[in-house]
């Protein structure tokens, strides 16, 4: 997935092989992982696909089914995967994820302590950012989890930057081994309050903590913890909102000719804005059959996600 | 990994910090963030032994921060005939402050609001200051000449003493700039400069244009080089971002100056018009070199300076070291790409790209653009508008340039938790752009 290894890389040259794994996608809602093998068959409601006949082809083009209906094959990113995942346990999503990498100040050669590993999403994003020379230590005490993670990290080429122990970490805290070398620590845990104070002596002076939880009473109890050690406490709650692209024809008895001059120059200047807005938009075009323009329009998708978890982070205070 | 483990140890006792690229220390030359009085002022300095900070009416020397560890806090304190910052080490609390604020009955309603609640004027704390009384003993002193401060909500006493201990006894926390406070920094005090371009929707881009070591990504970086430099930091010296556009002069990635780049990292930012990067042969213009075409980086500017506007004091840093002759043969961000790398893109395509090209209209970037990315590349598009951006998904839609459309605006709030006191920020920001994704297919 990642491309330190050059042979993995995008390129325009370089032809799916056997054992690639690769993103079948439908629509934006409908994605598949899917590992390439010679003799391997897709099946979908459009028919079936032979994986012999994607070899060779580019990442990113179409390929047909046995009835003519055609998917894209897409290379993996931590973003694709985190949409088709299997999901083992509640996962982070792409705001989150985003959110706290860069809040984390992960950069590569980072070391990056975990906790509870999940359905590695998360952990994917952080792999990425800390290669090639960085290491993500992830722990979870749900032992299946924990191996089901480690397959999923060899499917997709992380396992050289992702460590996954069994590990009770509310109870026993992160192993002593690590003590010190934590560059950021992350935590998605039921009692994230009791793994603070090993989180703390985790982490190199001036690391940054977080800790993601649903619950308001969970940040609290966290916050009061946190108080004793670190500094600069923030909780922060991110959330994206997706908007609906429609081009729709609309009625209108405006001047259109205007319109017509900026869509010929691929654009409108800033100043003239105000002026089209009469218009409700300047991606004009004619219908020539009655007064009705084809407008594209956007607007905000009726359904989102409204709540996934508050972001707590905190800086551990330099003593020393 | 235990050998894992050692590694990291040794990388710590490096003696060569300067191209250490993740350094725990500053040095001498180094780009640092102070933040004054807990966030009240950030300023960006480079530390040198003549560079100073200016709090209210004193300057102070920054050389006691070399060599000082990222992280570490520093208060102004009164020595002999001069005030100078010096290190101290934060008290740990024994227990939250506020544990016992439900049981607190005082209310204000003998609280009158004038000025003769303090017993001591200004010209007994100036001699109390002149004859050498530290920061908090000041604060000691006015707390108990102040003839309200008992009456006060512990919540309140809480409020005077740190307004007193802001005046009086400042402090400067030395931070490591990131592409994270950079950001803040610049959306705090001059958002315009940025396009408006919040951390969440940066950390947004940077995510939806998968960057990670050893990709190349196009960037279109109108925003000062935050773009730029964000991209650098998670290349970490491998790789390449490669900034682009149109006609002949590219535009200023002088933000770029603000992080503590090595020259490995440095050496990974680079330029390319996009005549150069779409024409069929590599024609380089007269130059032609590797490394001479930089873009417009101010010398004169070593020190940019984001201040709070709310501030009690002024304060603004001053470097007076800045010979320019002394310009070490260090490398520049922003070279012209060398042709060799040039050749590499057009045979391979870019693996990414990011575009925050304020006042430009995207869909007439991109679609010149786009086709310089690989198939099955990700992208991202910030804009400030949303209209253009739905123009442009509407058009690489029709024109089936790629798949995976999606305009997202990221939603950002903060929390006060205290107990019993919990809730959302009173103000907070509501608007922080737009960003369109997507993942360039090839169209055969
Ligand atoms: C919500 S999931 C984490 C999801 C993950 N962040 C992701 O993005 O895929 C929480 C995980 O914490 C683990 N967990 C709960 N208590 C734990 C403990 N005391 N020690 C270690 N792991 C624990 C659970 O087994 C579960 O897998």
């Amino acid at each position: 997935m990642l491309p330190t290894d050059s042979n993995k890389a995008l390129s325009f040259k370089r032809g799916i092989q056997d054992g690639d794994l690769v993103i079948v996608y439908e629509r934006h809602d409908v994605m598949k992982p899917v590992k390439v093998t010679k003799d391997g068959v897709l099946q979908n409601r459009f028919g079936f696909y032979k994986h012999s006949d994607w070899i060779g082809k580019p990442l990113g083009t179409k390929v047909f089914s046995n009835k003519g209906k055609f998917v894209y094959l897409l290379a993996p990113t931590p973003e694709l995967w985190t949409l088709v995942l299997s999901h083992r346990t509640q996962i982070l999503y792409i705001a989150d994820i985003s959110f706290v990498v860069m809040y984390l100040e992960v950069v590569p050669g980072c070391v990056v302590l975990e906790s509870g590993t999940g359905s590695g999403s998360l952990s994917t994003s952080l792999a990425r950012a800390v290669a090639p020379t960085g290491h993500v230590y992830s722990f979870d005490y749900h032992e299946q989890r924990a191996a089901c993670a480690r397959e999923d990290f060899e499917m997709t080429g992380i396992s050289s930057l992702v460590t996954v122990e069994v590990r009770d970490i509310q109870g026993q805290g992160f192993p002593e081994k690590l003590s010190g070398l934590a560059d950021s620590v992350f935590l998605d845990l039921p009692q994230p309050w009791l793994a603070v104070p090993s989180a703390a002596k985790m982490l190199k002076e001036d690391g940054v903590l977080c800790s993601f939880s649903p619950c308001i009473e969970q940040v609290q109890r966290t916050c009061e913890v946190l108080r004793s050690d670190f500094i600069e406490i923030r909780t922060f709650e991110v959330l994206l909102r997706t908007y609906e692209v429609k081009e729709m024809k609309v009625e209108t008895v405006a001047v259109i000719g205007e319109s017509q001059d900026e869509e010929d120059n691929g654009g409108p200047r800033p100043s003239k804005r105000k002026h089209l807005s009469n218009n409700g938009d300047y991606a004009v075009s004619h219908d020539n059959s009655s007064n009705a323009t084809s407008v594209v329009m956007a607007r905000p998708c009726s359904e989102a996600r409204g709540h996934t978890g508050y972001l707590t982070f905190a800086r551990l205070q330099c003593l020393s | 990994m235990e050998q894992h483990n050692k590694d990291q140890v040794l990388s710590e006792n490096n003696n060569n910090k300067c191209q250490d690229p993740n350094p725990r220390f500053t040095f001498e030359g180094c780009n640092v963030l102070l933040d004054v009085n807990d966030g009240d002022r950030l300023v960006f300095a480079r530390l040198s032994g003549g560079s100073t900070l200016k709090i209210g009416n004193t300057k102070y020397s920054l050389k006691p921060l070399i060599g000082a560890p990222f992280g570490s806090l520093f208060q102004v304190e009164t020595g002999e005939d001069v005030s100078f910052l010096s290190r101290i080490l934060p008290v740990k609390k024994e227990e939250s402050i506020s544990n016992n604020v439900i049981e607190d009955s005082r209310d204000n309603r003998e609280l009158i609001d004038n000025n003769e609640a303090q017993n001591l004027t200004e010209e007994e704390i100036e001699t109390m200051r002149r004859e050498g009384a530290k920061g908090d003993e000041i604060i000691e002193a006015l707390i108990a000449n102040s003839k309200t401060f008992d009456k006060k909500f512990q919540l309140s006493q809480e409020k005077y003493k740190l307004k007193k201990q802001k005046k009086y006894a400042p402090k400067v926390l030395l931070r490591r700039p990131f592409a994270r406070s950079i950001c803040e920094a610049y959306f705090k005090k001059y958002p315009a400069r940025i396009g408006f371009l919040r951390v969440d929707a940066l950390s947004l881009l940077l995510t939806m244009a998968n960057v990670t070591a050893y990709s190349d990504v196009l960037v279109v970086d109108m925003v000062g080089g935050l773009v730029t430099g964000a991209v650098a930091e998670r290349l970490g010296g491998t790789g390449y971002v490669c900034n682009t556009f149109k006609g002949n002069s590219p535009p200023s990635v002088d933000m770029v100056k603000m992080f503590n780049f090595t020259d490995k990292v440095i050496e990974r930012i680079v330029q390319s018009s996009i005549n150069d990067l779409s024409s069929a042969k590599t024609v380089l213009s007269p130059e032609g070199g590797v490394c001479n075409a930089e873009i417009n980086i101010n010398e004169s500017s070593t020190c940019d300076i984001v201040e709070d506007v709310s501030v009690t004091a002024e304060a603004r840093v001053v470097d007076d070291v800045v010979p320019v002759s002394k310009v070490i043969k260090a490398p520049k961000a922003g070279a012209k790409a060398s042709k060799e790398a040039v050749e590499m893109w057009k045979e391979n395509g870019f693996s990414s790209l990011i575009m925050a090209a304020q006042d430009q209209d995207p869909w007439s970037l991109a679609k010149d653009v786009l086709p310089l990315l690989s198939y099955s590349a990700p992208f991202a598009i910030y804009h400030q508008y949303l209209q253009p951006l739905a123009t442009c998904m509407h058009n690489l839609q029709q024109e089936k340039m790629a798949i995976n459309l999606q305009i997202t605006e990221p939603w950002l709030r903060e929390y006060q938790v205290l107990t019993s006191r919990t809730h959302p920020h009173m103000q907070m920001s509501s608007f922080g752009g737009y960003v369109l994704s997507g993942t360039r297919i090839s169209t055969t």
